[in-house]
């Protein structure tokens, strides 16, 4: 197929190796309904690259017992690992100390933990929670449950047509009832960055604290959770490269102290009595029960795996990937793009003709084309975009330009299929 | 493009499932409109796609006077809706339930089902047996029907 001319001529960063990258996914070599394998789904789960599905396969052939329990050797292999892992990902993000994180499933499990002892602490009748308009759902639902148990009020800062905040609805919205600011670092839905460090300034200067959704932005660049400014950070694994079922809640030191547990049982006590208990500090405070050891030791090598080709690189090869896509997507007559041209990561959000979201990807599928159709978990943003559902194409760092090509051509099939010119 | 061919069975069966009749049912869709005497409605959605199907029915006695239906969603989802109006219009309750379990056995694949002419249109979405995660799509609007008056005969 001829590149249009629109498409922006300049040429992919020469210092990276897409192939060599490619090389380390195993399943990037499977063919899917004939064709080869064109995995565009990355906003929803990324990939394994063999060290880490090895990491976590050579911790049950070599290590695994449970943690902090015994005093035999295995044992204590696998809570060095356990700890190691925090503290891998506890320097990653820059993180004052390892005992600021927390080992959770995923960012879902990170924002109720929050919500269930961070808000049955502090929420009350009358008091606000701050979120925007474009939350995922696990950053929405969390907050609508325990504000209503608490009589609190959820709001709402609203988003422009191209994706960006409202700030100014932020500084009408923000005052001395607001007790928590939530917002999501990258949208998963519209791929636009928000300008967390700002709202984060903000709502600690209306006394609130501020937590971020960084589900989205983790796996595609360098987080610096001090530099933000936030009191929470929350973020999952398996988007990053690592197994699913493991995730981190970051939390400041002096908000998680004076946090209550969340759930009960071992592991998270420091003393147990018939008539009560006293419970652990943090992390372990938070994490009842055995955890996901593997998980843990998949994720912290996930993270060594970006930190050895560098998430400055991933990011300068994403961003010209995610330009290009956005330029021949662009030149598809009576296809619509979402979100912003500029300040975004590379989740492209599209409708095309009058050919639901649904129909496309079971199209592109045939063609060996993962794309994500729906709502994204994100349905009042959708309605306030004024669709129903979308098709969402999402890069990660071992996706090519042919790639998007074959995206391209495939919904010329659909285009076909469907009698669209 | 090199590379991304397959052009074989994978076209065949999205010609099959992406059939004419279909999009024009889906462009074109038959009695998707209120029904203000309606004696029968619900509205039924599918959370992991958001497909919404709203089927209002008119019983006269044991016969389907009227069946209109309002939704969003794919393709399959409302064609379906379309074909299933105009297909159960002036039908018994047993004869459209009759349909409709000739028409989900077509929907899993049995060649019988998708060789009865009493499913009209219908017929056309037997390429949905091909796409098993689509078959909840192209049943949507029976899950209305069944839920509506599915009930009515088993308990007589």
């Amino acid at each position: 197929m001829e590149t249009p001319d629109s498409v922006s001529l300049t040429a992919p960063p020469s210092d990276y190796d897409v192939e060599r990258v490619r090389a380390d996914f195993p399943i990037l070599g499977r063919l899917v309904h004939g064709s080869p394998l064109v995995y565009l789904d990355n906003a929803a789960s990324s990939q394994k690259p063999y060290s880490v599905i090895q990491a976590v396969d050579a911790y049950y052939q070599e290590i695994h017992a449970n943690v902090h329990r015994g005093a035999h050797e295995l044992s204590i292999r696998a809570t060095e690992a356990y700890e190691g892992a925090r503290a891998v990902v506890a320097d990653h993000i820059g993180a004052a100390s390892a005992s600021e994180v927390v080992f959770v499933r995923g960012t879902t499990e990170a924002i109720n933990l929050v919500a269930w002892t961070w808000g049955a602490a502090h929420l009350g009748e009358g008091d606000e929670i701050l979120l925007t308009k474009m939350e995922h759902h696990s950053n929405l639902v969390p907050w609508q449950i325990v504000a209503h148990r608490a009589g609190a009020t959820v709001r709402f800062v609203d988003v422009r047509p191209d994706g960006s905040l409202v700030m100014e609805d932020y500084d009408r919205l923000l005052s001395d009832r607001t007790c928590l600011v939530g917002v999501t670092h990258v949208s998963n839905t519209l791929g636009v960055v928000n300008p967390v460090a700002e709202i984060a300034h903000k709502a600690h200067e209306a006394g609130a604290v501020c937590l971020v959704d960084g589900a989205q932005a983790t796996p595609h660049m360098q987080v610096d959770v001090q530099a933000l400014g936030c009191d929470f950070y929350a973020f999952s694994g398996h988007k990053m490269l690592a197994p699913t079922g493991i995730g981190a809640l970051w939390g400041r030191k002096e908000v998680l102290d004076h946090m209550p547990p969340w759930q009960g049982g071992g592991e998270m006590i420091s003393e147990v009595r018939l008539d009560g208990f006293t419970s652990a500090s943090a992390p372990h405070r938070f994490e009842a029960g055995t955890p996901n050891i593997s998980g843990a030791v998949g994720f912290a090598e996930a993270i060594r795996y970006l930190q050895r080709i560098g998430l400055e690189k991933i990011h300068a090869w994403e961003a010209d990937l995610t330009a290009y896509a956005l330029d021949r997507l662009g030149a598809i007559d009576d296809l619509e793009i979402y979100g912003p041209r500029e300040n975004r990561l590379g989740v492209i959000s599209f409708r095309y003709a009058d050919i639901h979201a649904h129909d496309l990807a079971t199209i592109l599928d045939q063609k060996g084309v993962a794309i994500r159709a729906g709502h994204h978990c994100n349905q009042p943003l959708m309605e306030h975009l004024g669709v129903d559902a979308t098709a969402r194409a999402s890069i990660y760092l071992y996706n090519t330009r042919s790639e998007i090509d074959a995206l391209v051509d495939a919904l010329g099939l659909a285009a076909k299929l469907f009698g669209v010119t | 493009m090199a590379g991304h061919g397959g052009e074989g069975m994978e076209l065949s069966s999205l010609q099959d499932l992406y059939q004419q009749v279909i999009l024009d049912h889906y462009r074109r869709p038959r009695n998707k409109s209120p029904l203000e005497d309606a004696t029968h409605s619900l509205t039924l959605n599918n959370p992991l796609c958001g497909d919404v199907i709203d089927l209002m029915l008119r019983l006269e006695g044991d016969r389907i006077a009227a069946v209109h239906f309002e939704g969003k969603g794919c393709s399959i989802s409302q064609a379906s809706a379309s074909m299933m109006s105009g297909v159960l219009k002036g039908r018994t309750v047993p004869e459209a339930l009759q349909v409709m379990d000739t028409f989900t056995r077509m929907l899993h694949g049995d060649a019988a089902a998708a060789a009865d002419t009493d499913l009209g249109d219908l017929r056309s979405l037997a390429g949905v047996s091909k796409f098993p995660v689509r078959v909840k799509c192209a049943l949507l609007a029976w899950n209305c029907l069944e839920e509506l008056v599915g009930s009515d005969t088993s308990d007589s």
